[in-house]
């Protein structure tokens, strides 16, 4: 198939971007959309040209790495997927597709497609851990827990980083990751002697990197690809309501 | 500064906290809102029962009543225009755009509250010194006498009563995110109780405006109390 790509090109975290057209040509539609790229950007290489720069690693839908805001959604806009595991088959003969890194101040631009994601290390390295050591994986059922809590827990912990949630944020808000990594530490008894340490600790590091607010647009959970759910997002502010209560009071 | 007012900085100054704020004064508009429309569609049951409705209401509690829901109201409605306003500041800081936009799910209404919030503000302070303040001296007499009279003569300006519509229009989108918005800012919903609650929401929202328009249509199209 022939496609035509508008890309975002920038050379550096300081320069100006803008979007650059470039033919696709002779693509198979058996192609993942990274595969895609590369061959786009071996002819690049071909002819001497600076290849188009985006972030990958696994490239099975399990690191978080890759990104790309794909006609104006992150990962594409097949549900549930990353970029990696979107084929050229859900595209057509002769479209046009957007490719833009994942927008948000506090992701800027490295290169190109490729952003710097740092923000949410800090986040985690903020609270998103447990202080003590738990010892290794304990045998099944030796800690008991409620099937739904656990469920809950399992669901959360799901949450690969991505970035995707802020990406398709309008307010470019990093709630739901910052929702899920607190829920899944908070839901189990390993987690939960510092549950209003972390969720406050969270939440500020979160305000002081400049993410924006959420209002309750649930784009994030539409976006992401393994389809977090924004019942973190109403845990999370009933947690941080309590922890600024006892704060406060105690 | 003590450890409480520190705490209340901080809780003002988070995103959280701020969008706390907003959801609580939003659910005090949404309670206040029915009360208002229960009473204002005492104008349908006649000119002495709503006249009466008027004298109990600004004479309960020796009249300090009325004054206690004003300064709850005003408070609630300062605090929510400052949140917002600087939470949609701050959210326009945060993310700059893309070449080719796209919305997956968000709702037209929840894309457009700060305007529809906006438009509703000026429509407050228009209607306080419209029927509360009664800048008009004319519907200042009136009101004094007979308010059932003052709502009828208020509403025959085809300029006040568009704008009375209008922005009862833009209050019913601004209500049908905000309602269901507020439980999940609050933490009291969950994925099997928030669609049931998008629902209400947007039928509260439709109800309110539809009891509120009644009103002026029924005066200046319809010529009820001529």
């Amino acid at each position: 198939m022939n496609l035509t790509l508008k890309v975002w090109r920038q050379a550096g975290p300081n320069a100006d971007g803008h979007i650059e057209t470039y033919p696709a040509k002779d693509i198979p539609a058996s192609a993942s959309f990274l595969e895609m790229l590369d061959i786009v950007n071996e002819g690049l290489i071909e002819q001497g040209e600076e290849p188009i720069h985006f972030d990958h690693d696994c490239r099975e839908g399990i690191c978080g790495m890759c990104s790309l805001t794909i006609n104006g959604v992150p990962h594409g806009d097949e549900r549930a997927i990353t970029t990696c595991q979107l084929h050229m088959r859900h595209f057509n003969d002769g479209d046009t597709i957007w490719i833009e890194p994942f927008r948000a101040n506090s992701f800027p631009v490295l290169k190109d497609l490729v952003v710097d994601r740092t923000a949410f290390d800090r986040i985690i390295a903020s609270g998103g851990y447990i202080d003590v050591r738990t010892g290794s994986a304990p045998d099944a059922n030796s800690v008991p827990i409620d099937k739904k809590d656990a469920d809950e827990a399992f669901e959360a912990a799901a949450c690969i980083g991505c970035g995707a949630c802020v990406a398709a944020c309008k307010n470019a808000s990093a709630m739901l990751f910052v929702s899920a990594k607190a829920a899944h530490l908070n839901k189990l008894p390993q987690g939960q002697p510092e549950k209003d340490k972390r969720v406050l600790a969270m939440v500020r590091t979160m305000d002081g990197e400049g993410f924006g607010n959420c209002t309750n647009q649930y784009e994030c959970e539409a976006a992401c690809p393994k389809e977090i759910s924004v019942d973190n997002i109403a845990k999370l502010n009933r947690d941080y309501l309590a922890a600024v209560a006892r704060e406060a009071t105690v | 500064m003590t450890t409480l007012t520190r705490s209340l900085c901080a809780f003002w100054n988070s995103s959280i906290g701020k969008k706390i704020v907003v959801a609580v004064t939003g659910l005090i508009f949404i309670a206040f809102l029915a009360g208002h429309l229960i009473g204002n569609l005492l104008v349908f049951v006649g000119q002495e029962a709503f006249n009466e409705y008027a004298h109990w209401l600004h004479h309960l509690g020796h009249g300090g009543a009325i004054w206690a829901a004003r300064i709850v109201l005003l408070g609630s409605l300062v605090l929510h225009v400052v949140a917002t306003v600087s939470l949609t500041r701050a959210n326009r800081a945060a993310r700059p755009s893309y070449a080719k936009e796209d919305t997956i799910q968000a709702s037209r209404s929840s894309r457009v509250m700060i305007w529809s919030g906006l438009t509703v503000l000026a429509f407050i302070i228009f209607h306080i010194l419209h029927y509360t303040v009664r800048v008009d001296s004319q519907l200042a007499e009136l009101g004094k006498e007979d308010p059932w009279k003052m709502v009828i003569v208020g509403f025959q300006n085809p300029a006040a009563s568009i704008f009375y519509v209008i922005a009862m229009v833009l209050l019913c989108s601004h209500l049908a995110h905000g309602f269901s918005s507020a439980f999940q800012t609050l933490g009291l919903n969950s994925s099997k109780t928030r669609p049931t609650l998008q629902l209400i929401g947007k039928a509260y929202a439709v109800l309110i405006c539809l009891g509120f328009i009644s009103i002026p249509i029924s005066i200046l199209f319809f010529g009820y109390g001529n």
